[in-house]
């Protein structure tokens, strides 16, 4: 039985898996210590399970468990990470490279940087999402110390050439930094072999607890160091202080076993679910997928409707949490920066709508989806006047809108 | 956010979907908005020779709130004078609708169509344009 609404906004985050759930109970209550309680039982218990959590967590990305830092999540570990690089390698230089497209947690942090002395080029990407590695080589400077790069976008699921874009900073002997929250869990990440220095993820969008995160420092080739952000009793090899969210990070590490375990075949259905969803959609005349459809996380659409408004579409969807990259301008929003960066018109990014599938996605529900969604887009062009308009052969851009 | 059941109950069944043959001399036409905005709103009327409102459509590109706003507004315009028409508040609408603050301008939107129809029935008809107060945003 279907049970509505259905939830396809697995991007924002995940439901978390009962199995995390279950391995994480014991901690709120018999099991309650003080990680950093050296001297008695109830510390060592928590100690050993947040051990425990840490090679699970660096297990699935191919690290040393000594390379993880327990943050509260991934707008942190990006805060940690930009700013630590920043103020610890300052004095060789102050350039930072990152991408129009990241996620606001990069952006803001590198905005607040160039407030306190650094240089930032935010590179463009290319109209499928992803970044020209010549523009990326064209870059780099000698004062370059860190380029940010996410690993796969949060809108519209593309992935960025990771290995390709490490190896340019390196030769140029800067430092690279990922945020991976989308891709970690979803797909294969190992740091070695994608030559990563530094990635932030989180445990709520991998069917893990919300407030709880990891940065990935590296420790060998080259060791890299943050300052911390966060001062107080040293935790965390002083990178992060602040007592441990043991349950939390017991959690974190039960459901990157989990993803280890299961994320190929997840992958394989997500991504076939997702196929169908999109070609179903696709069905409907002028509809357009958003970014490179290949490099893609496989769990992740982004369609444009064209002539319908994504918050009206979202509302005739009823019974299914999707989101939308529409924000009308004179509630002054602006519609997504991420679409726009593609370059698609304001309308088209006006028309989008984000379908995020996950572990607990079902094929009926995908069904249920793709009619629900079908029937609400053909309602709203039935009222929309740019939809008569284009029927009728009209150009829209001849037309002098009016301002209101 | 959620939106109240008046709001849901004209975006499910809107009333007066459609359009009007605008090159007729009693049809007005107001078309505001911009698709880069977000929002496009068409509401047309057709005016008897007693100048009474007696038909209204409209056709809407954008958000929920802006749906309904148009739809509520072609119930209230059938059968009003266009003199009275023309008072029609965007305060009504978001009072009938009760839209949140950050959709009162939807509901403004909804007014600015009302009065540019109206002034489009005016001018064809050989009436005088109204000088409209500038819309509040
Ligand atoms: C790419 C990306 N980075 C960072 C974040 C923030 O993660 P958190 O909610 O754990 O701070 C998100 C989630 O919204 C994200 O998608
Ligand atoms: S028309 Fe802009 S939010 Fe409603």
């Amino acid at each position: 039985m279907l049970t509505t609404p259905i939830y396809l906004d697995n991007n924002a985050t995940t439901p978390m898996d009962p199995r995390v759930l279950e391995a994480m109970l014991p901690y709120f209550t018999q099991k309650f210590g003080n990680a950093a309680s050296r001297n008695h039982p109830f510390g060592w218990v928590a100690e050993e399970a947040v051990d425990y959590a840490r090679e699970q967590v660096a297990k699935l990305i191919g690290a040393s468990e000594k390379e993880i830092i327990f943050t509260s999540g991934a707008t942190e570990s990006d805060n940690l990470a930009i700013k630590g690089v920043y103020e610890m390698y300052k004095d060789k230089g102050n350039h930072i490279i990152t991408l129009t497209t990241e996620h606001k947690a990069v952006l803001d942090t590198c905005k607040h940087l160039e407030k306190l002395g650094a240089q930032v080029t935010y590179l463009e990407v290319e109209s499928d999402g992803l970044l020209d590695l010549q523009k990326l080589e064209a870059a780099m400077t000698p004062q370059t110390i860190l380029v940010s790069v996410m690993y796969g976008n949060n809108e519209i699921g593309v992935i960025q050439p990771i290995k390709e874009i490490s190896a340019i900073a390196h030769k140029h002997g800067a430092l690279f930094f990922s945020d991976a929250t989308q891709a970690v869990g979803k797909i294969p990440v190992n740091v070695n072999e994608d030559g990563i220095d530094l990635m932030a993820f989180t445990g709520h969008k991998m069917y893990g607890p919300k407030g709880v995160g990891a940065l990935y420092v590296r420790r060998k080739n080259p060791r890299v160091k943050v300052t911390s952000q966060m001062d107080g009793g040293g935790h965390e090899r002083g990178m992060r202080s602040g007592t441990l969210n043991v349950p939390g990070i017991v959690g974190f590490g039960k459901a990157c076993e989990l993803c280890q375990l299961e994320m190929e075949q997840d992958a394989k259905r997500l991504s076939a679910l997702r196929d169908k969803l999109e070609n179903s959609l696709l069905e409907l005349e002028e509809s357009y997928v958003n970014g490179n459809k290949q490099n893609r996380l496989p769990h992740t659409t982004n369609i444009s409707f064209k002539y319908v408004e994504g918050e009206g579409l979202m509302m005739a969807m009823k019974d299914m949490a999707v989101s939308s990259g529409s924000a009308c301008t004179s509630a002054s929003l602006e519609p997504s920066y991420v679409l726009k960066n593609l370059g698609l018109s304001d309308d088209l990014a006006h028309s989008s709508i984000r379908f995020g599938l996950g572990r607990f996605t079902t094929e009926e529900e995908v069904d249920f989806a793709i009619e629900n969604t079908k029937k609400a887009v053909n309602h709203l062009r039935e009222l929309s006047p740019l939809w008569e308009m284009f029927k009728e052969g009209i150009d829209l851009d001849s037309i002098e809108w009016a301002e209101h | 956010m959620a939106y109240s059941d008046k709001v849901i109950d004209h975006y499910s069944n809107p009333r007066n979907v459609g359009t009007l043959d605008k090159s007729k001399k009693n049809v007005g036409t107001g078309l505001v908005g911009a698709p880069e905005c977000g929002d496009v709103m068409r509401l047309q009327i057709e005016v008897d020779e007693n100048n009474i409102i007696t038909d209204a459509k409209f056709k809407t590109f954008g958000c929920g709130s802006a749906i309904a706003s148009s739809s509520l507004a072609t119930e209230w315009l059938k059968g009003k004078s266009i003199d009275d028409a023309i008072t029609i508040d965007n305060m009504d609408i978001v009072e009938e609708l009760a839209l949140p603050p950050v959709k009162i301008h939807c509901s403004v939107l909804a007014e600015d169509a009302i009065k540019s129809a109206i002034n489009d029935y005016r001018v064809k008809n050989g009436l005088p344009a109204l000088e409209l107060e500038k819309s509040h945003h």
